[in-house]
């Protein structure tokens, strides 16, 4: 899960780590009242789940708050990458002597814990990584002891010369890496951290973005997810328990894991069509859950055909056949079906399908090659 | 000849009890399984259908039955606690099938798990099966034949799909290695790669990856330097969006977006054959074999 900047800017505050003021509004006149409280130039951010805020337009400088008035509501509702702006972030226009880059990520490949530091932080810093790849120091952190003293040091000093910044900065990579395990994060990051004119050395910008398996035993966090900055269908799929992601084809996809249900887009694509969804129901199979399944994906006006792929194991293929059923009695679903399924108790849903006149396919490729075959008719 | 588990593996469940422990428990008796004990905290002294006898650590159920390999079925907070317990009993194997487990947590975990010697697979996994002699896990047992391919999967229903058509164009398996699709997990495809290259058993190997990471990546240059039988891959999310880019540079910074075509581009360079539909696999092995 993706926390807003205000959001992170919370947690970081919280372990200490120094900031400038800042604070979220929702409308102008929230926003001027902010800027009259911080007084003197301020810089208006969008809050929403994207990057390029900045080019898109989504970051403004207001020179009094009459003009932070002005820029709020310039960028309050403007859409940046699909993403329809709700909230802007109003923090001063700071005095800036270096901008550096820290990140937290939790890595595959090492299996733990990596900071990744860089003195050449800012926005640029994904092109430092694609054509500088040595000017990012990676340091991995055993996540049974935790982050030593001395390596902060050490991160610290490929930063800075000066030893009052070098020891500014060892605190905040401690701060920063407790923020990151506190919180279940897979990945928090400063960028950039900055040092001022004054000798200070505090977060300008932070990002968290939160394991969704935490959120379980963290009910305080999961408060924090933003669904208006969300597409609406995924909303309801994750309100019935669905996992699912809207694409722009037209053949709506109903599958049973989420790698079959990959495979299952692949083959779409492979057979001439386009997938307009993917969505796996997940293993135990509710008649419910095929049901929500459906009302997401004929709510979307660019599908023309729906195909079933299901693979029992732990899902009963009974259980979806039920769903099927039960779901085209309560509503009317106006474009064709097309039904693989295959393994557990398969005999038992083809007779259920059979019932009322529905026929299923054993065959994957089969079923995929029809499928694109009706949709391309029906467009 | 199999890899990780044969007929000399004794089971013990653990969360035999609950929902999802009980179906498969049943399940994997009803194929063969030695499933010699569960764990239930509370309910030890039990017997599970009559047959299998609960204890209330692993611990003791390791001492009263010989069991060594544990499989865990317990919800995902406590799957930790569980995997930790297996490895600290002293069991070889430990499967973890618990999808939802915190990746902080298995961060932990693991270090503890390989100072005892023990492998986990999983978490987030379906388990594996060495068709005609045991099945840990959930891989449903019909579908699978014994054989001389080797499977290793990051997915579940996928798995399924393609032992299916192997199965039913008489291409038996060894073993299948359901490894799990989290970011963290015990045991990954080089482990597998390097116990199918060593396994008598096994001919070829089948490679089913996912889009994201660089697992499939480092396994391609295993395969080149270390792999003499024919492996056989699939990349499935190739068609997936390339997602909204975040606004983190993360992870762009440590390498781990992971595409198909990365990971396709690995695999020609290391001469794996590569299915572009699932199908394909049964083909692409009579070729390789036969070669």
């Amino acid at each position: 899960m993706n926390l807003h900047e205000y959001q992170a800017r919370t947690l970081l505050k919280a372990a200490g780590i120094p900031m400038f003021e800042g604070d979220v509004a929702a409308t102008p006149t929230e926003a001027e009242a902010i800027a009259r409280r911080i007084g003197g130039t301020v810089v208006i951010k969008a809050q929403v789940h994207a990057g390029g805020r900045g080019k898109a337009g989504g970051v403004k400088l207001a020179r009094n708050p009459a003009e932070a008035a002005d820029y709020a509501s310039q960028i309050l509702g403007m859409t940046i990458k699909g993403l329809t702006v709700h909230r802007v972030l109003i923090v001063p226009a700071a005095d800036i002597a270096t901008e550096s880059y820290v990140g937290l990520i939790m890595d595959r490949e090492t299996q733990r814990p990596v900071f990744m530091v860089s003195a050449a932080g800012g926005v640029d810093i994904e092109e430092v990584a694609a054509k500088t790849p040595e000017k990012i120091t990676r340091l991995p952190v055993d996540p049974v002891y935790g982050l030593f003293p001395h390596q902060a040091l050490t991160l610290a000093f490929g930063l800075y010369r000066e030893f009052a910044h070098v020891r500014a900065a060892a605190r905040i990579m401690e701060q920063l890496y407790d923020v990151f395990t506190a919180n279940g994060a897979s990945l928090a990051e400063i960028n950039p951290l900055v040092t001022t004119p004054d000798g200070r050395v505090l977060a300008l910008d932070a990002k968290i973005v939160v394991d969704d398996n935490e959120l379980d035993r963290r009910p305080d966090l999961a408060l924090l997810r933003d669904e208006t900055a969300e597409e609406p269908s995924e909303v309801a799929a994750r309100r019935a328990n669905l996992s699912f992601i809207k694409l722009d084809g037209n053949v709506g996809c109903v599958v049973n894991g989420a790698g079959l249900a990959m495979a299952t887009m692949d083959l779409v694509k492979f057979y001439g069509g386009a997938p307009a969804n993917f969505l796996d129901i997940g293993g135990s199979s509710n008649p419910e859950k095929v049901i929500s399944a459906l009302k997401i994906i004929t709510s979307d006006p660019n599908v023309k055909a729906i195909l079933f792929n299901i693979f029992g194991g732990i899902t009963r293929t009974d259980d979806v056949a039920n769903g099927i059923v039960a779901a085209t009695r309560q509503f009317k679903v106006s474009v064709p079906i097309v039904i693989r399924l295959t393994g557990t108790n398969e005999a038992e849903a083809i007779r259920i399908l059979e019932g009322v006149g529905m026929r299923a396919l054993s065959d994957m490729d089969q079923a995929v090659e029809q499928v694109v075959k009706l949709a391309r008719e029906a467009a | 000849m199999s890899i990780f588990i044969d007929r000399g593996t004794r089971l013990v469940v653990q969360g035999i009890t609950g929902r999802e422990g009980s179906f498969h428990t049943r399940q994997m008796l009803e194929y063969g399984t030695a499933v010699v004990a569960g764990v239930t905290p509370g309910k030890g002294g039990q017997r599970f259908d009559d047959k299998v006898p609960i204890f209330n650590t692993v611990a003791q159920a390791v001492a009263d039955t010989g069991a060594n390999a544990s499989v865990i079925y317990v919800p995902p907070a406590m799957a930790a606690g569980a995997v930790l317990e297996a490895a600290d009993a002293g069991l070889a194997l430990v499967v973890c099938i618990t999808e939802g487990v915190p990746v902080l947590d298995m961060a932990r975990t693991l270090p503890f798990v390989r100072s005892r010697g023990a492998r986990l697979i999983g978490p987030n996994c379906p388990g594996l099966i060495t068709p005609g002699e045991s099945k840990v896990g959930i891989i449903p047992g019909n579908i699978c034949a014994p054989g001389r391919v080797g499977l290793v999967s990051r997915s579940g229903t996928l798995t399924y799909e393609v032992v299916n058509h192997l199965t039913r164009n008489g291409i038996g398996q060894s073993t299948c290695v359901g490894i799990g699709g989290d970011p963290i997990i015990g045991t990954d495809f080089i482990d597998c790669l390097r116990a199918f290259q060593a396994d008598a058993g096994t001919d070829a190997i089948v490679m089913l990856g996912e889009i994201g990471g660089t697992d499939e990546q480092r396994a391609a240059s295993f395969v080149r330097e270390h792999v003499t039988k024919p492996v056989i891959g699939f990349i499935a999310g190739q068609t997936a969006p390339k997602g909204r880019r975040m606004g983190h540079a993360g992870a762009i910074i440590s390498g781990s977006s992971g595409t198909a075509e990365e990971k396709l581009a690995a695999f020609t360079a290391a001469r794996i054959a590569v299915m572009r539909r699932p199908i394909d696999v049964v083909e692409l092995l009579r070729v390789a074999v036969s070669n």
